[in-house]
């Protein structure tokens, strides 16, 4: 797949080059199983998994309806502490705020896993000004490595095979001494954590995302299980953290009871390795720890989506449990959505931030199985949220004219019995003499985009509503 | 005040369809913040350090237990013994550490760690039973890298330092602490899974977590 180009207007001729990319097809083999087993028995062993969540969806759609005063009161509590907020509208506007708190030219920049600087294009940004970016989550940095962007909001590189990450390591480790091919998990990791130790001692900037900001303290807190997000912004000078602006709770027991799904949600753990913090610069008399602290509030059409048919999506934490249990999104993986964010939060997501006629494909990618609406920790109703988008885009007139005037002859028909029993009889028959022989059908005309992936079993020669009438 | 603040708060406020809120319900939203609400905590019936224990172990941590203070550096001793490190420790100036008799042949240095440290000695602010978890706090006796860059970090902590919940923790740090600049809450050593789902630890952070749980306070 051609990744510099990929967009989510192009979804179809991604997702068909996807499904022959062997590679891909064993990567999300192996991914799948062990996500959804893991968290089926880490909420399987909570009892207080479902009232949880019920207070989970309070907590936020509480805040949605406060968003502005939650928002003011984390920023007072920033600044009390000594650190600094910026706001943004749009992606570009961070992507300057960052330039200028950064300053200069050819700093090194530490990132933390992030998925709104991605949602920012901060990394191509921040290159640009002949900054050099060094990607720190063990998935980031084999994706960066790979000049490709994350095809899982979790899993960034769950694409890859071991024997690729192998290759890519092969080819790059030898500027730093490295020349042997490894091919072990705990070789490969090992490395990676040698060749990432010099860049965190001697970095400028780190910037890490937010899984939560906390109206409460003013503090910023990230969920890892590396550790790099913690070297990232203890070590540099100046710590910037990007963040949209629906990640904020009230208080630090709210962020608690969000805390006891985020994981299990999405690796089955209990609580990750580290659950960080952050409040603030370094004190007076702290011996370690960032001279500056900014957190950059992003809205990127969130206040938009907030109020509408769609602000339920606002209440996402980011677990990934509905890219893991998506049929679409097991098939096909991450970057044939085009965007930022794949699977089912991705496709009501991308629509609302990119525009519907950008992504019109999206929403349509779904079979409406309803697995991400029952895994979905903050019971977000993403099929019906997809099914809105399809709506929007009929009644936007956005859909091709051959789906526009199928839908509108199907209306003609259903809203007129006689006439819908009179012609589903005679196709009835017609296919059934079809088929006589073969049991089923190989081609259908007018119907070659349903038939060329599947037969059609051969109806017996009557309407469900003829042979009702005979039973009576 | 940011154009970009302006426009947002502006559009947010248009969504919901209202002005800034009213005085009356600022208040209200004020004491939710002053008076956190308590959430709903997950039920067990053992008893606190077991569970700590329990939960610690269960996430590649491990754990000695010993009667008091006075056993700790035997327990250390042990431990560098195991993975043959020599006795070269950073280590946090917490009160509870400065009260043990450290052997005189020990090179122990209190700063900040370096990328050179094998490994770090550390006291925790508390730990939470409900997952086997260690709250540590940065400030001047205890910088944040010792928390992150050892391959090993030892973490001494004490039976009664143990909370049940972590709204508990929450509770505690309001009556008793400040928000420091980070707080850690560690729950195991450090682990990816980002090569084929694989776990693997050590990544970034320490390779092994140990806890020394003393058990009684004297």
């Amino acid at each position: 797949m051609n990744l510099e180009h990929r967009s989510a207007a192009r979804f179809k001729p991604q997702a068909a080059e996807a499904l022959q990319d062997d590679n891909l097809k064993r990567a999300l083999a192996k991914a799948k199983d062990g996500f959804v087993l893991k968290r089926l028995q880490a909420v399987s062993n909570l009892n207080e998994f479902e009232s949880i969540r019920t207070e989970a969806r309070r907590i936020k759609d509480h805040v949605l309806k406060h968003l502005d005063y939650y928002l003011e009161e984390f920023e007072r509590k920033v600044i009390a502490t000594g650190g600094h907020v910026h706001w943004a509208e749009t992606a570009e506007q961070a992507c300057n705020v960052v330039q200028d708190i950064i300053g200069g030219e050819g700093k090194q920049v530490l990132k933390g896993k992030s998925m709104v600087s991605e949602e920012m294009g901060l990394n191509a940004a921040l290159e640009q000004r002949g900054h050099t970016v060094v990607e720190t989550d063990l998935g980031e940095y084999i994706i960066q490595l790979a000049h490709e962007p994350p095809s899982h909001i979790i899993a960034p590189a769950v694409h890859k095979t071991r024997d690729q990450i192998s290759d890519l390591f092969h080819q790059e480790h030898p500027k730093y001494g490295l020349h042997k091919r490894l091919t072990e998990v705990p070789d490969l990791v090992s490395e990676a954590r040698q060749v990432l130790r010099d860049k965190f001692i001697n970095s400028d900037v780190g910037i890490t995302g937010a899984n939560f900001l906390i109206a409460e303290t003013g503090s910023t807190v990230i969920v890892t299980n590396e550790g790099n997000g913690d070297l990232s912004q203890i070590l540099p000078n100046v710590h910037i953290v990007t963040a949209s602006i629906e990640k904020v709770v009230p208080t630090l027991n709210d962020a608690s009871t969000l805390l006891r799904l985020l994981a299990r949600s999405a690796t089955g753990q209990e609580m990750s390795s580290y659950t960080t913090f952050s409040t603030g610069a370094k004190r007076t008399d702290d011996q370690d720890g960032p001279e500056e602290f900014h957190v950059i509030l992003l809205d990127n059409g969130r206040s938009k989506v907030l109020g509408s048919d769609f602000q339920d999506i606002l209440r996402c934490i980011k677990c990934g449990a509905c890219l893991n249990h998506c049929p679409v999104y097991g098939a096909i993986g991450g970057h044939a959505y085009g965007w930022v964010y794949p699977g089912p939060m991705g496709s009501v997501l991308t629509p609302l931030i990119i525009g519907l006629e950008n992504a019109l494909d999206l929403p349509q990618a779904c079979s409406l199985n309803g697995r991400c609406g029952q895994v979905c920790p903050m019971s977000i109703p993403l099929p019906d949220l997809l099914r809105r988008h399809r709506f929007k885009a009929f009644q936007q007139g956005l859909i091709d004219s051959r789906t526009k005037y199928g839908l509108t002859a199907w209306a003609l028909m259903v809203k007129r019995p006689r006439l819908y029993h009179a012609l589903t009889s005679v196709l009835t028959r017609v296919l059934a003499l079809m088929g006589k022989s073969k049991g089923s059908l190989r081609a259908v005309p007018f119907a070659s985009g349903w038939t060329s992936a599947r037969d059609l079993p051969v109806p017996q020669g009557q309407t469900f509503q003829q042979l009702w009438a005979k039973r009576k | 005040m940011s154009d970009a603040r302006r426009q947002i708060m502006a559009n947010i406020r248009r969504s919901l369809g209202r002005d800034e809120l009213p005085e009356s319900a600022q208040l209200e939203l004020r004491s939710r913040i002053s008076e956190p609400e308590q959430g709903i905590r997950p039920h067990f019936d053992q008893d606190l350090a077991e569970r700590f224990v329990e939960k610690l172990e269960a996430v590649a941590g491990t754990v000695t237990r010993v009667p008091s203070l006075k056993q700790v550096p035997a327990a250390v001793q042990n431990y560098l013994d195991q993975y043959q490190i020599k006795a070269k420790l950073v280590m946090s100036a917490d009160s509870t550490l400065a009260q043990i008799d450290w052997p005189q042949d020990w090179q122990i240095e209190h700063r900040p760690a370096s990328g050179g440290d094998h490994v770090s000695v550390t006291g925790v602010f508390a730990g939470i039973a409900e997952t086997g978890t260690l709250a540590l706090l940065s400030g001047p006796v205890h910088p944040t890298t010792l928390n992150f860059l050892p391959d090993d970090h030892i973490a001494l902590i004490r039976a009664d330092q143990i909370v049940s919940h972590l709204e508990d923790l929450w509770g505690l740090m309001r009556k008793h602490a400040h928000m420091p600049r980070t707080v850690n809450l560690i729950t195991g050593p450090s682990r990816t899974a980002d090569v084929e789902q694989t776990i693997q630890l050590g990544a970034h952070g320490p390779r092994r977590l140990h806890v020394v749980l003393v058990e009684s306070s004297a």
